[in-house]
């Protein structure tokens, strides 16, 4: 930089400058430059500054406005047509015929929405419950809680699809060590994933193995960020331990409760890639895990029916705000 | 607190039944990936068995799953990075400005249906020919990542006191160069668990790649159905696949535990 041309470079020039002359007209040249130079800096610097709440913002607004408003205005209108074949076919406005179609439909639609409820309701129950059980039975430290907690870790970062592979080995009719284990105890053998009515509680049954260390996890935070005393000033007043339980810890970590059912219930709502790795396309052949989300989907790429796909997706959306309203709403009331 | 010894008994019984139960399925996956079919078939005699890598051979050499897995990397990669730049500034503001409206628009990117997605992104990006191109699969998966992010650098940014910026912007920082300055680097575990948790989700992702990758973008999830045929599944080779994609993210959750419980769990306490 030093050698660079001494006119861009005021600071060199000042060094530099030998003669009367040049001194005094030299600097008077540079400062002025100098001072406007960095008053645009300045300037700029003020202006990022004073607007830095929407200039650091706006990106990942934008960027998500556009993935998803354009998208979302796209569906609601193509769910008005009968688009279907491919993405260029011409399609035509078709009122609300497709919501009458749908809504109408009890041979797909519905046990699509029952199971989809079934299945969510089911998680849930299942996942609240044992979550609070093994959240309860890590709260004390214990010796080897490391590694017990590296444990129930593992199925939660697992690879979804890996884990419905997996699963699809060990609920095997014939090759699966699950009904191997059962006979030991007279049970089975089961058809799990196979048979038509115990498919959906199979992948059920996944679902509570990779997600309920997820709810443990944030009730273990919830309770670890309790008082002690509360409880064992309970316990001293001759609370036994389920009133304890019930009235003293439940009621403090509701506030966990309610974020773990929301998270989990809005992706059991969604569950996806267990149902379509254990079962394929369609939920099974005779579409006993065929979830909305699932029909959905098929509709979509397997069938190209974009407009009553569409329409699908709406209603199942709708459903998916409502369950969250219905959630917040009794959280207000707490 | 008293505690019976019956209890504490009952307590370690409980705890080893829920490791078991947690731990012996991947472990089935993986003596099963180092068995041949023959050995899988024989149920009853699951433990013995010579152990042969002849599914990974076929994994890696056949099924070609090395190209497959840098795919899955080079997207998570990419989108984490992209989606962290864009993602903690505005969780920063977000916080710091309770844009409680604003943050509501950018989680319904997490509650939305993704296939409704889909179909107008496909739609899309087949009319501008970008379907099966990391572009498009860096593109859809940070619109996971991006929430995510927000979401736990929120609550981070949140649990921040901000005297520390004040008394920075006496000393004569902007406050932007406060952020730069004194935020960001308090941020660097809030951000360690932004990436890992959104490292492990891209990488985990299927229905994306599932529509919009092809035979040059295809991911791991997406790979794992060659080991599927019509008639029968190879069911060695298949669980040597579902080893591959699922093992790495296993061991980097090992050794980050910390960050990716505290990911997961972010928005638990604060209610």
């Amino acid at each position: 930089m030093s050698t660079s041309n001494p006119s861009l470079n005021p600071d060199e020039n000042r060094a530099t400058a030998g003669g009367e002359v040049k001194t005094r007209t030299r600097p008077m040249h540079t400062s002025a430059s100098e001072k406007n130079q960095t008053r645009t800096r300045k300037s700029f610097s003020d202006w990022a500054n004073k607007h830095r709440k929407w200039l650091l913002a706006a990106p990942a607004m934008i960027f998500t406005a556009g993935m998803l408003l354009f998208p979302l205005a796209w569906t609601i209108y193509l769910s008005f047509t009968d688009a279907q074949g491919s993405v260029r076919a011409e399609k035509n406005f078709n009122g609300g015929a497709n919501y009458v179609a749908v809504l109408t439909d009890t041979d797909r639609f519905w046990p699509a929405v029952w199971r989809t409820l079934f299945f969510t309701g089911g998680v849930l129950v299942a996942q609240m419950i044992l979550g609070m059980c093994i959240a309860l039975l890590l709260r004390r430290s214990f010796r080897g809680q490391a590694i017990v907690r590296v444990a129930i870790l593992m199925p939660l970062v697992a690879t979804p699809v890996a884990v419905g592979m997996m699963w699809k080995l060990i609920f095997d009719p014939n090759i699966g060590p699950a009904n191997y284990l059962l006979s030991f105890i007279g049970l089975g053998p089961y058809q799990w994933l196979a048979g038509e009515n115990t498919a959906l509680l199979t992948t059920m049954l996944i679902d509570v193995w990779q997600w309920t260390p997820m709810v443990a996890l944030i009730l273990l935070a919830g309770l670890t960020s309790l008082p002690e005393d509360t409880d064992e000033a309970a316990s001293i007043d001759g609370a036994s331990a389920w009133q304890r339980f019930w009235h003293v810890t439940l009621p403090l970590i509701w506030p966990s409760v309610v974020v773990a059912l929301l998270l989990r219930g809005i992706d059991a709502l969604k569950t996806f890639d267990i149902l379509y790795s254990t079962k394929g396309r369609g939920g099974g052949s005779f579409h006993e895990v065929e979830t909305l989300n699932v029909y959905a989907y098929g509709l979509s790429f397997d069938y190209n029916e974009y407009g009553m796909a569409s329409t699908v997706l709406l209603l199942f959306f709708g459903l998916i705000i409502a369950a969250m309203l219905a959630l917040t709403v009794r959280r207000g009331e707490k | 607190m008293r505690t019976s010894k019956a209890f504490k008994i009952f307590r370690v019984a409980a705890i080893t039944l829920l490791v078991l139960f947690m731990l012996i399925p991947i472990f089935w996956m993986v003596i099963s990936s180092l068995k041949t079919n023959v050995q899988i078939y024989d149920v009853k005699n699951a433990f013995n068995f010579t152990p042969t890598l002849e599914n990974y051979q076929k994994v890696f050499d056949q099924a070609n799953f090395g190209f497959f897995m840098w795919n899955s990397f080079l997207v998570a990669f990419v989108s984490t990075g992209i989606s962290l730049v864009l993602g903690v500034p505005a969780a920063y503001s977000m916080s710091r400005f309770l844009m409680k409206r604003q943050a509501i628009v950018v989680m319904m990117a997490r509650v939305i249906p993704a296939v409704s997605l889909l179909v107008p992104w496909y739609y899309l990006f087949a009319l501008l020919r970008m379907v099966d191109s990391y572009a498009v699969l860096i593109l859809s998966h940070m619109f996971v990542s991006l929430p995510l992010i927000l979401y736990i650098m929120m609550g981070f940014f949140d649990g921040l006191p901000q005297d520390l910026e004040e008394a920075g912007q006496v000393d004569g920082l902007t406050p932007i160069g406060a952020m730069m300055r004194i935020t960001l680097p308090l941020s660097v575990p809030g951000i360690a668990t932004a990436t890992i948790l959104s490292f492990i989700f891209s990488w985990n992702n299927f229905m994306f790649a599932l529509v919009l990758s092809g035979a040059n973008t295809k991911t791991l999830p997406v790979a794992i159905f060659d080991f599927i045929g019509y008639a029968s599944i190879d069911w060695g080779g298949l669980m040597a696949a579902a080893s591959v994609v699922t093992l790495p993210i296993m061991i980097i959750a090992l050794f980050a535990q910390k960050y990716v419980v505290s990911g997961l769990t972010a928005g638990a306490v604060k209610g």
